[in-house]
């Protein structure tokens, strides 16, 4: 069965990339929120924001970069519905394939596309002024944090997509984790907010993700914070790891 | 029936339920290799709950079934090397073409020249001229001729067809019907679920009657027909069936239906 996880993983995520390049609209849908939020707050907010650094477009780039990523995963569990009521997952089920090949294959789709649209949303920051000096070691670090980020939040989906009764509850669980960002450092540093919200912010994940990212892209030395981001990351990747292939097991019987 | 250990399906004492409902309470048949078996039952009679426990989709409460005498507890991933299901609903990649629908299963059979086995399957079942457009485009015969078609690839020695023709027009059913009788030639053995009185008639060398979960009945149609009181002679006008009118309007299975090479497909043996 192993010995062909690598082959039907292959054959599979060939399938769902096709699924993405020929509904190019779910990239552009998965991207749209987030300009507009990047568009909105650079624009109309931002003036009246004080962050205390000197391009507010860099200061809330990481917090976008989550909140694309966060919508991006939607449609990973979306898709996955769907293959369970079209039947075509069973039909995969029923065949002699490695079993776990088939969630493997939505994951690495899962990431293709969250990573295609994160590259969108950072083109669309370059041309409204954002600017970073941050080395190559800096930006691989930035990458490995959000591919880290993405799979956690693929993982989740993973469960949604295996869980849901309807399309809609396929897709809605990533609402939290669209708001989720908004009472963290990613739009207004936290010390503004009132006390019992902001102990909440300091101590979610966004906060020290966005906070390790905007210090990568500022060429400021990273703080404790990455460790706490890391930790909350593959936490989450783990846990929704566990979870997802409990979900799956339970499925296939 | 022959009580060798020869059975391509052999199920015994089947028993399956959903939280407090009982959907199968006991099920035993066999199914000799080579023939064409229908399990008849009314809606929520269990037939799927047959095909997915022999399918390895679902786990039985208790009994035993075994497919190609591989026991499908102990043994899944030999079952499924030993099967092919074609599902309630067309199970088929919408945002895929029909072509690239085959030759994805074939490449997870780990089969040589996908896309050769994929052209020869669009020709046998008269959807070459539709191979390059998304199956959301096809029909609902269409859609269901190529869900069978990607089922024969690998050539599985058993094949289960669940209600192969539910929500087809009686045309695209007697296509379906013709490609089941075809795939028997080869010696496939075929476990077929139906609520269609006159499909299990047309097609099954023995039927067996699922209801409240248990098989009531199983035997040859000519078995069943004598457990009726005998045949009285009436004299009745015969009236054409509605499925008649249409055949007469439509002009029969003829050769105006585009791409159906499997005409007059109407069999009577």
């Amino acid at each position: 069965m192993t010995t062909n996880f690598f082959g039907d993983t292959a054959v599979l995520l060939g399938r769902s990339l096709r699924h993405i390049t020929r509904s190019l609209d779910t990239v552009i849908t998965t991207t749209v929120m987030p300009i507009a939020f990047l568009l909105l707050f650079v624009y109309v907010f931002g003036g009246a924001i004080d962050t205390g650094s000197d391009s507010y477009v860099t200061y809330l780039l990481p917090g976008i970069l989550l909140i694309t990523i966060a919508s991006g995963i939607a449609y990973t569990a979306y898709r996955l519905f769907l293959d369970r009521q079209s039947g075509i997952f069973e039909r995969f089920q029923s065949m002699p394939i490695a079993r776990s090949s088939v969630l493997w294959a939505h994951v690495l789709t899962s990431l293709v596309a969250n990573l295609t649209s994160i590259v969108v949303v950072v083109l669309v920051a370059l041309l409204i002024g954002f600017r970073s000096a941050a080395g190559v070691p800096a930006w691989l670090a930035v990458a490995g944090i959000l591919i880290l980020f993405t799979l956690a939040l693929t993982w989740l989906a993973v469960i949604a997509g295996l869980s849901a009764k309807t399309v809609d509850g396929a897709s809605a669980f990533s609402y939290p984790l669209i708001f989720l960002p908004f009472i963290s450092s990613a739009f207004v540093p936290t010390h503004s907010m009132p006390g019992p919200v902001r102990a909440f912010a300091e101590n979610q994940p966004v906060t020290s993700i966005v906070n390790t990212i905007r210090d990568l892209f500022t060429q400021q030395p990273v703080s404790t914070d990455i460790w706490i981001a890391l930790g909350w990351c593959l936490g989450i990747l783990v846990l929704a790891y566990v979870l997802a292939m409990a979900a799956y097991h339970r499925k296939i019987g | 029936m022959t009580s060798q250990h020869v059975q391509a399906i052999h199920v015994h004492g089947l028993e399956k339920s959903y939280k407090k409902l009982k959907v199968l309470r006991g099920v035993d048949f066999d199914v000799a290799p080579g023939s064409i078996f229908a399990l008849l039952g009314s809606n929520g009679a269990g037939k799927t709950t047959v095909v997915k426990i022999l399918s390895t989709l679902l786990k039985a409460d208790a009994g035993t079934a075994t497919v190609n005498d591989f026991d499908v507890a102990s043994h899944p991933a030999n079952v499924r090397e030993s099967i092919s299901l074609t599902g309630q609903f067309a199970a088929v990649d919408e945002i895929l073409n029909g072509r690239e629908n085959l030759v994805l299963v074939a490449k997870l059979r780990h089969l040589k020249d996908p896309g050769a086995i994929a052209d020869d399957l669009l020709r046998r079942f008269s959807l070459s001229d539709a191979a390059a457009r998304r199956v959301s485009t096809y029909s609902g015969g269409m859609r269901r001729r190529l869900d069978i078609a990607m089922s024969l690839i690998g050539s599985s020695p058993i094949i289960f067809l669940d209600e192969p023709t539910t929500g087809l027009d009686p045309e695209a059913r007697i296509e379906v019907w013709q490609a089941v009788k075809e795939l028997t030639e080869q010696g496939t053995t075929v476990l077929l679920t139906t609520q269609n009185l006159d499909e299990a008639e047309q097609l099954a060398d023995r039927i067996a009657i699922l209801h409240q979960g248990r098989i009531i009945v199983n035997g040859t149609l000519a078995e069943l027909k004598r457990l009726l009181p005998p045949a009285t002679v009436e004299y009745v006008q015969k009236q054409p069936t509605l499925e008649d009118v249409f055949f007469a309007i439509v002009g029969s299975q003829g050769d105006d239906v585009a791409g159906d090479d499997h005409g007059n497909a109407r069999m009577d043996n």
